[in-house]
């Protein structure tokens, strides 16, 4: 994974509660064995409204998805990060996130940033073309400004450093082969007991 | 020692290391896997060259992408018939045990984790499916996991994780005549909040969960997440270790002395400590139903739609937004509301009691003529004994399909799905926009509520069938 690097963008505003992870990716595209080109069918069923506002052209260039409470809430599919990811998102901004998917996202690099009411309305309330400034430690506003947002310690360094979690586990072994010792336990999916 | 939650008990059992700073590295004890959500993870042990570490804690099964007809033929839909033969293929060269169709014990991962008493108290469950909660039936810690945490699970075994919050929710009072699981988790929904849960595990505690049998203990914490929960416990009791007993993967003889033993002491201790908690009288429960686009807009089967001013005021726009989408008035009572389609199964209503209970309503009456009424077993397992019960003579009877057991409907990726604009009374776990086909309407509801709008043709309370 590279390190995280601070970007400018403009907002695509999607201004609804709830936006669950089978608007973001439809179950139907989750047939396919690999990470990439699902940014095609992302919001797929909410796209074939013309006047949806991801087909607007405001929101064309836009890598920071702005939207309301419980973003991306329902399924484990990680199809939902690397949905928005392969449709050139790189953020989403909303009142709060379904956990599930926060985690999907940040381990893709896709970073959710959950805001207060009053920094949700100055975004949704911007003028068209405003743009914002996201890095990791905080969030510039249009108009001026800078907000921090939750981000676990841990993940931070992750994403600033650009940490592969799996080599940073795999670099654990002695820890968890000493668990595994410390355990006797005849269970085995393999086996019938 | 200070008193400790079952969830505190079961963190700390689990709990590899904690180092400063970080998340805990925590032990999974039971990794299931199905077609959808690990083709990328093996993929990617593939490419930085690592093994499974342990397959003999990882067992495999297909279910959401598997036809539920016609199972001799090959698989029509080509991008699914590859999707199905890569989990094979990985299964076979990582020496993953897959419960295949033909194998007598393929079916639905979170039916047949239970069914073969491969989930058991104490254990941490994971999979790559939100509805892994249901596993908390048993008090074991079972969460939904992405595809990045599958990958690190079939590396290391084990997940960084941070501790949830820890919600009591305790319902008292047994549930009436008629009113089921499904009815006490919709109720609880509606009053939680879809996002109500969200950063927490929740143990469900009181009477009227001590009087629910495993599968119905199984659909309560199988819609945990639906509130938004990491989670669902219910601390193991006698219900718990009469149903495993026996089963092909629960530990035997001497033991299965020693487990039990030590599964007793997997309850809250007097005086734990919870960050919240709810309470609901069991007693007061009706039979639910959704009216909306998120599992916690639910009514009693005899109730009315919410008017405008009932909903607060920041919550009006979605709610009118739902019912636009649902063809749905505000206020309008939801008895008699005409539905083209009924689903009977999932992780959710798919095991035998379920089907029992649906069959008690089909039994000897007949499906309105034009509802389209799928009855899809959650197991081989389920099904066999379901056709031994004669239970899919009672369908047939009825009018209803009588299928291969499989996700199908729930979430409508294997050709299973409605046509746009239909109204679907479905036994599953999610009315989302599309859930069970683009432009489909899901009304969710038990078995029995299922069964009686199949006969309707509406929306029906099950109590009151001609």
């Amino acid at each position: 994974m590279k390190p995280f690097e601070p970007f400018d963008s403009t907002l695509a505003i999607l201004p609804f509660d709830h936006v669950d992870t089978d608007q973001i990716i439809p179950a139907r595209f989750l047939k396919t064995t690999t990470r990439e080109g699902l940014g095609a069918h992302c919001f797929a069923d909410w796209r074939e409204s013309p006047d949806f506002v991801l087909n607007r052209p405001e929101s064309r260039d836009a890598q920071v998805l702005v939207a309301g409470e419980n973003f991306g809430c329902g399924s484990s599919r990680e199809h939902a990060p690397w949905a928005l990811l392969d449709a050139g998102f790189r953020a989403v901004i909303a009142r709060s996130f379904g956990e599930i998917f926060r985690q999907n996202a940040q381990k893709n690099a896709l970073l959710p940033i959950e805001v207060d009411e009053a920094t949700h309305r100055r975004l949704v309330e911007a003028p068209v073309g405003a743009t914002v400034r996201v890095s990791l430690e905080g969030l510039r506003l249009p108009g001026g400004g800078v907000t921090a947002f939750p981000l676990d310690p841990f993940r931070r360094a992750c994403l600033s450093k650009g940490v592969d979690e799996i080599g940073f586990v795999l670099e654990q072994e002695d820890a968890i082969a000493a668990f595994e010792a410390r355990r006797s336990r005849a269970f085995d999916t393999r086996a019938e007991a | 020692m200070m008193p400790r939650t079952l969830y505190d008990k079961l963190w700390d059992r689990h709990l590899v290391s904690q180092r400063e700073g970080e998340p805990a590295l925590l032990y999974i004890d039971l990794h299931l896997i199905h077609e959808v959500t690990s083709p990328q993870a093996f993929a990617g042990l593939r490419e930085r060259r690592v093994s499974v570490r342990r397959p003999g804690l990882t067992v495999a099964t297909l279910d959401h992408s598997l036809p539920t007809h016609d199972r001799a033929l090959p698989i029509a839909d080509a991008v699914a018939a590859k999707q199905i033969a890569l989990l094979r293929a990985n299964a076979e060269a990582f020496g993953i045990p897959l419960h295949a169709p033909g194998s007598g014990r393929q079916g639905i991962v979170h039916v047949i984790g239970p069914e073969l008493g491969l989930t058991q108290p104490g254990m941490t469950v994971v999979c790559g499916d939100s509805h892994t909660a249901t596993h908390g039936a048993f008090g074991a810690l079972a969460f939904g996991i992405g595809t990045s945490e599958v990958e690190m699970v079939l590396a290391t075994q084990c997940l960084l994780q941070r501790k949830s919050k820890n919600l009591k929710v305790e319902v008292s009072g047994r549930l009436q005549d008629g009113v089921t699981a499904k009815d006490l988790i919709l109720a609880l929904i509606a009053k939680l909040g879809v996002g109500g849960g969200t950063g927490s595990v929740l143990e469900y505690t009181g009477e009227a969960i001590r009087a629910l049998d495993m599968e119905a203990r199984m659909t309560l914490c199988n819609m945990s997440i639906e509130a938004g929960a990491r989670a669902g416990l219910i601390a193991p009791d006698d219900t718990t270790f009469q149903y495993l007993r026996g089963r092909p993967f629960a530990p035997r003889g001497a033991a299965w002395d020693a487990a039990v033993a030590d599964w007793r002491a997997l309850v809250s201790d007097d005086g734990a400590s919870y960050e919240g908690s709810v309470h609901l009288d069991g007693g007061a429960v009706e039979p639910m139903i959704t009216f909306g686009t998120n599992p916690a807009q639910a009514v009693p089967v005899t109730g009315s739609i919410p008017a405008v001013s009932e909903i607060a005021a920041p919550e009006r726009e979605a709610f009118l937004k739902a019912l636009a989408y649902m063809g749905l008035e505000p206020g309008k009572p939801m008895l008699g509301r005409p539905v083209q389609a009924v689903f009977i199964g999932s992780c959710t209503n798919g095991r035998l009691s379920d089907l029992r209970a649906a069959a008690s309503v089909l039994r000897g009456r007949r499906v309105k003529a034009g509802v389209r009424t799928l009855v899809v077993p959650g197991s081989e397992a389920v099904r066999k004994q379901a056709e031994a019960e004669g239970l899919d003579e009672v369908f047939r009877a009825a009018g209803a399909e009588w299928r291969e057991p499989g996700c199908s409907m729930c979430i409508a990726m294997n050709g299973d799905e409605l046509a746009p604009g239909q109204t679907c009374v479905s036994t599953s776990n999610r009315n989302f926009e599309g859930r069970q086909g683009r432009g489909s309407r899901t009304l969710l509801a038990s078995p029995l509520t299922a069964a009686a709008a199949a006969i309707a043709g509406a929306v029906a309370d099950a109590r009151r069938i001609p």
